[in-house]
């Protein structure tokens, strides 16, 4: 019996709480003193679950997209051919899958011969994009779902050009004949780097028998692909890794293409960028409206506690409260932030391929842990604070409990939020420099902030009473003004840092890539034809573009220790090592590459052994500045010295090298020159004649990968626009959240000013003049915090030019003006307008 | 000395300020007995308030003790304070104390619900009809008149019977005549219910109304306590 006591008197102590729980959240949501930690809660989730659901489809989407790179979502290949057991292994767990064989030939057409690569295929092939196809060389192509017919072949418009082909010959390939049906524009699979020089030929995997060009010793790559539901294709690769044999290369989607990954890479920053924007508002909401609550709730509180009311009680009723509010906040959040994935999902439909899969629920235990770390970290420190109201209160309002210390409490949670967003964005320097950012432009906003309202201060001299009044405030509120600057100015400073990303960064992106940026790749140049290319591509209007020399060689040894002794893991890093590797050499640091560690060299180095490696190729090999590389050029030796890092935006569809060498060391290890060019659709006829006047150049078609990251582009934009006005609420609610933090001074200010005389109409100018003071100065500190956090971004992030934006100042002094003022002197009107003696009773 | 219902044993209330240490109330004795009427009188700052939030347990003295009901304060801590408060004591309060957003049988039952009664609501309407405010059960704080605010307050201090009813400048904030039928009311129920009354005042009029004057000057107690009634 006695050890039941205690237990019936937790369960009662319980019910009370949640009894009293329940029945303040119900009167505090009717009376509107919940709405603003309920809304910066459910924008909050709204906006985590909206970009969550929609970046978990819209990746999966992007993803197949990337996979076309691959013609497959997997793909293993091998000089030898694969046990069919990987087949069997794909099939049992639902994959679709397709065989390629490719190796180089000549194909001849009566006398005439061209080297081509031949791809014979099965009948699924590609598993992912599709091949194009043209009735005439360089003609306007158009998809296909099928492959060639057996006794058929498709050929590119090179070989065509060069064989004098037309629709329906007969071409001779090893030991069959094959009638020409089409002309071969593009296969998704063909690669964007420069792997594949030989111009291709398409043909059925069944005659493949019949060419006998396969046998022993016979270079073939023999690819499986295959593709389906992403936990099959993961399954298939942890079979894949554990079962592959020595020589087979496993190839993903992520590793397929750099341009591609790099184009996504971006746009997922872009996305994640406005998400945290968001989720950082909310919590200054947050943090604003729990202070409110508690302000509003202190009395209640002394009263209770004068009555009988236990801290632990007061304190169970506000936690049961807020987490009533938080599940309350989690479940309409997710709704609509469902709904809202829904709403991007319709209006990006026409640019998504295919269906796109169901968003995981993910992103609704993500945004439940956000929400308790806001509320544990922003709302608690008020709460506990109210716990200790002391009941004297209730004799003399003088008296409040002792401060609690917020910034160990703050601190934490901000660590909290930040671990949260590092596991949703998995992006340390995207999610350091914004809370770095954030946090660093709040502290100058408060310095700064202390700075104006002292001069505010000062200048109420010289205006009218309105004025004096307004800005008497402003300066007068002291802390209070700094507190509403700082609120003011974060949320219009992440708002305009948005624009900035939004408008600046994105259009430096689309920039960075623009229409006339080269779409084909002259490779193979010999030295002696460099001057009648020039000339071609003049007198045929396509400009002078640089050329570069190319030279392939592979890495023997680095710092003494040959390359096959070196205890290098990772297929990236193998296949640096054991693959050749295109070098070139150069005077100047080329356009798109950045300089990360070391010195570009001067005149001085000309000829001297060094080189400049780019950060991949760096971090794959581990390597350091000081390093010394081996290289097997042409059957010649050459060692030289690691004396700078680059970055290389590979993007931006310009020649770019892994390795880079000084003038004068290897020119006469030359073999040949490349050079890039952009042609207009009108201007592809002369790419025939350049294939006929200059027979042993290779051009190469990136038409295809460019459009799929201008379609990349198009997509972030258009989403982190949609994803802009989830931060735009939460922005709304700061600014309310800050307005409501002074209602009840301004309503007894009021009262008593009207009660003096003031005409409702001075009042009201006077709220105006001290909200749009405050609006100014915020809008002031807060185009300086955006400017500096956009040039960061754009240099540490993006790797873009930071362009200085005048317009951010004036949308920032225009707009804070503008909406603080506006937002300000709406949302007090009503305080205005209640009757002076409504107010002082009620005080 | 059994009937004595609060008993303050050489109390006194230091507080730190800009200029050093301020004493507000110094070695202060004083008991009280059951059903008896106290009125703690003085000018503005001569630390009445101090003395009653004292009694009532809502502050500590820097030194002495207080005991309500038999139960020593100094001994708790401020949950204890806190229990006491809610099964032996009630209070009026001059800026009437009520929560602006509970209607006023709402305000009249959260003593009794902090209390766990089950029979909150009916207790509550019961406390309205002694002070005369049936037709007004569901009205807001902000709809009712001072008076009628101060009705409620005082149904809410006396739903709980509690043994002492302190009252801090109860009619502070009233016109005369509304004033004059608050003391009428608050002494009747006073009677009715055998409770003890202490009341701070300013007002010499209502402080002739109590049995006994404790008067205090700059802190000090002036002379002992007058008898002036039973």
């Amino acid at each position: 019996m006695r050890s039941r006591l205690p237990r019936i008197f937790l369960a009662d102590f319980k019910m009370r709480a949640l009894r009293f729980a329940l029945r303040n959240l119900w009167r505090d949501l009717k009376s509107g003193e919940m709405s603003v930690l309920l809304l910066a809660l459910t924008v909050a989730v709204l906006s985590l679950t909206a970009v969550g659901f929609f970046t978990s489809r819209i990746g999966q989407g992007v993803r197949a997209q990337a996979a076309e790179v691959l013609a497959a979502d997997l793909r293993i290949e091998s000089s030898s051919p694969l046990p069919a057991r990987y087949f069997t292994q794909g099939r049992t767990l639902g994959l679709a899958t397709a065989q390629v064989e490719s190796f180089p030939t000549a194909i001849f057409n009566g006398e005439k011969s061209q080297l081509a690569a031949v791809h014979a295929v099965t009948s699924s092939y590609p598993l992912r994009g599709k091949l194009r196809i043209a009735d005439s060389p360089f003609g306007v192509a158009r998809s296909t779902d099928h492959i060639p017919k057996p006794g058929t072949v498709w050929l590119d418009a090179r070989i065509v050009a060069q064989l004098e082909l037309s629709m329906g010959n007969a071409v001779r390939i090893g030991a069959t004949t094959l009638r020409l049906t089409q002309v071969l524009d593009y296969r998704p699979d063909q690669g964007t780097g420069f792997v594949n020089l030989a111009p291709a030929a398409l043909l059925n995997e069944a005659d493949i028998a019949a060419t006998q060009l396969i046998a022993p010793g016979s270079r073939v790559t023999y690819s499986a692909l295959f593709a389906g539901t992403p936990q099959s294709v993961a399954a298939l690769h942890d079979y894949l890794v554990l079962n592959k044999a020595a020589g087979e290369r496993l190839r993903e989607v992520e590793e397929s293409s750099r341009q591609l990954n790099s184009a996504i890479d971006r746009a997922s920053r872009f996305l994640n960028l406005a998400n945290l924007a968001s989720v950082l508002l909310a919590a200054v909401a947050v943090a604003m409206g729990a202070r409110r609550y508690a302000a509003r709730h202190i009395e209640t509180v002394a009263l209770m506690k004068c009555m009988g009311a236990a801290q632990g009680l007061v304190l169970s009723i506000s936690l049961i409260e807020l987490s009533v509010l938080a599940i309350f906040a989690v479940l309409a959040g997710a709704a609509l932030g469902y709904l809202g994935q829904w709403g991007l999902v319709w209006l990006l439909h026409g640019l998504i391929q295919g269906a796109l899969p169901a968003p995981s629920f993910a992103p609704v235990v993500i945004a439940l842990v956000t929400v308790l770390a806001m509320l544990v970290g922003f709302a608690l420190p008020p709460l506990l604070q109210l716990k200790n109201t002391p009941p004297i209160r209730v004799l003399r309002k003088s008296v409040d409990s002792a401060p609690l210390r917020y910034g160990l409490s703050y601190g934490l949670s901000l660590a909290a939020l930040a671990a949260i967003l590092w596991a949703l964005v998995r992006d340390v320097e995207l999610v350091a420099s914004v809370f770095l950012g954030v946090l660093g432009v709040g502290a100058v906003l408060a310095l700064a902030g202390f700075g104006l309202v002292r001069i505010t201060g000062r200048l109420r001299g010289g205006v009218g009473v309105a004025w004096r009044y307004g800005l008497a405030n402003v300066s007068r509120r002291g802390a209070g003004s700094v507190v509403q600057i700082v609120a003011f100015g974060t949320g219009l400073m992440v708002l305009l840092l948005l624009a900035v990303v939004r408008n600046d960064l994105l259009a430096d992106w689309r920039r960075s890539l623009p229409s006339d940026v080269p779409n084909n790749f002259l490779i193979n140049i010999r030295p002696e034809e460099r001057q009648p290319l020039n000339q071609f591509l003049q007198v045929h209007g396509l400009g002078q573009p640089a050329m570069y020399p190319m030279i392939r060689a592979r890495i023997t040894a680095i710092n003494g220790v040959p390359s096959e002794a070196l205890k290098i893991t990772g297929d990236v890093a193998r296949g640096y090592l054991e693959r050749e590797q295109n070098l070139t050499w150069a005077a100047d640091l080329m356009q798109d590459n950045q300089l990360m560690a070391g010195r570009w060299w001067t005149p001085q180095d000309f000829g001297k052994a060094l080189v400049s490696v780019s950060s991949e190729y760096q971090e794959a090999l581990h390597l350091k500045l000081g390093d010394r590389l081996s290289f097997d050029i042409a059957g010649e030796s050459l060692k030289v010295e690691v004396v700078s890092i680059r970055k290389v935006r590979w993007d931006s569809f310009r020649p770019n090298f892994f390795m880079v060498f000084p003038p004068g060391l290897l020119d006469g290890a030359a073999g040949t020159y490349m050079t890039s060019v952009y042609l207009t659709p009108d201007k592809r006829p002369a790419l025939a004649r350049l294939v006929r006047e200059f027979p042993t150049v290779s051009v190469f078609d990136v038409d295809a990968i460019l459009s799929q990251i201008r379609a990349i582009m198009d997509r972030a934009s258009l989403a982190v626009q949609y994803v802009f006005l989830f931060t735009l609420v939460a922005g709304v609610i700061v600014l309310l959240a800050a307005v409501q933090a002074t209602r009840d001074e301004r309503r007894y200010e009021s009262a008593i000013l009207r009660t003096l005389g003031a005409s409702r109409r001075t009042v009201l100018q006077g709220v105006a003049a001290e909200f749009g003071a405050l609006g100014f100065l915020s809008g002031t500190l807060a185009a300086v915090g955006a400017t500096s956090i956009g040039w960061l971004l754009a240099h540490r992030l993006f790797s873009l030019e930071y362009r200085f934006n005048p317009y951010i100042w004036i949308l920032g002094l225009v707009c804070g003006t503008l909406l603080v003022g506006l937002a300000g002197t709406l949302a007090t009107r009503r305080v205005v307008n209640t009757p002076p003696i409504v107010s002082l009773r009620e005080d | 000395m059994k009937d004595l219902v609060l008993h303050a044993q050489n109390i006194s209330k230091t507080v730190a300020s800009p200029e050093g240490s301020l004493t507000i109330l110094a070695d202060v004795t004083l008991s009280v007995r059951a059903g008896e009427t106290l009125a703690i009188v003085g000018a503005s700052g001569a630390g009445k308030s101090t003395l009653l939030a004292l009694l009532a347990g809502l502050d500590s003295p820097t030194t002495g003790r207080v005991s309500i009901a038999g139960v020593e304060l100094s001994m708790l801590s401020e949950d204890g304070r806190a229990a006491v408060r809610g099964r032996h004591v009630g209070f009026v309060f001059q800026s009437f104390h009520l929560i602006p957003s509970l209607t006023a049988i709402e305000n009249v039952m959260l003593p009794l619900e902090l209390a766990n009664r089950r029979d909150a609501r009916a207790a509550a309407a019961q406390a309205l009809a002694q002070v005369g405010l049936t037709p007004r059960v569901g009205h807001y704080p902000k709809q009712l008149s001072g008076g009628e605010q101060q009705r409620v307050a005082i149904a809410r201090a006396f739903v709980t019977h509690p043994a002492v009813l302190f009252a801090d400048e109860p009619t502070g904030n009233l016109d005369t005549t509304t004033g004059q039928r608050i003391c009428d009311l608050l002494f009747e129920l006073n009677r009715s219910t055998g409770s003890t009354l202490v009341l701070v005042t300013h007002d010499r009029a209502l402080a002739a109304r109590c049995g006994r004057l404790f008067e205090l000057d700059a802190g000090h107690a002036v002379a002992p306590a007058a008898h002036l009634s039973g």
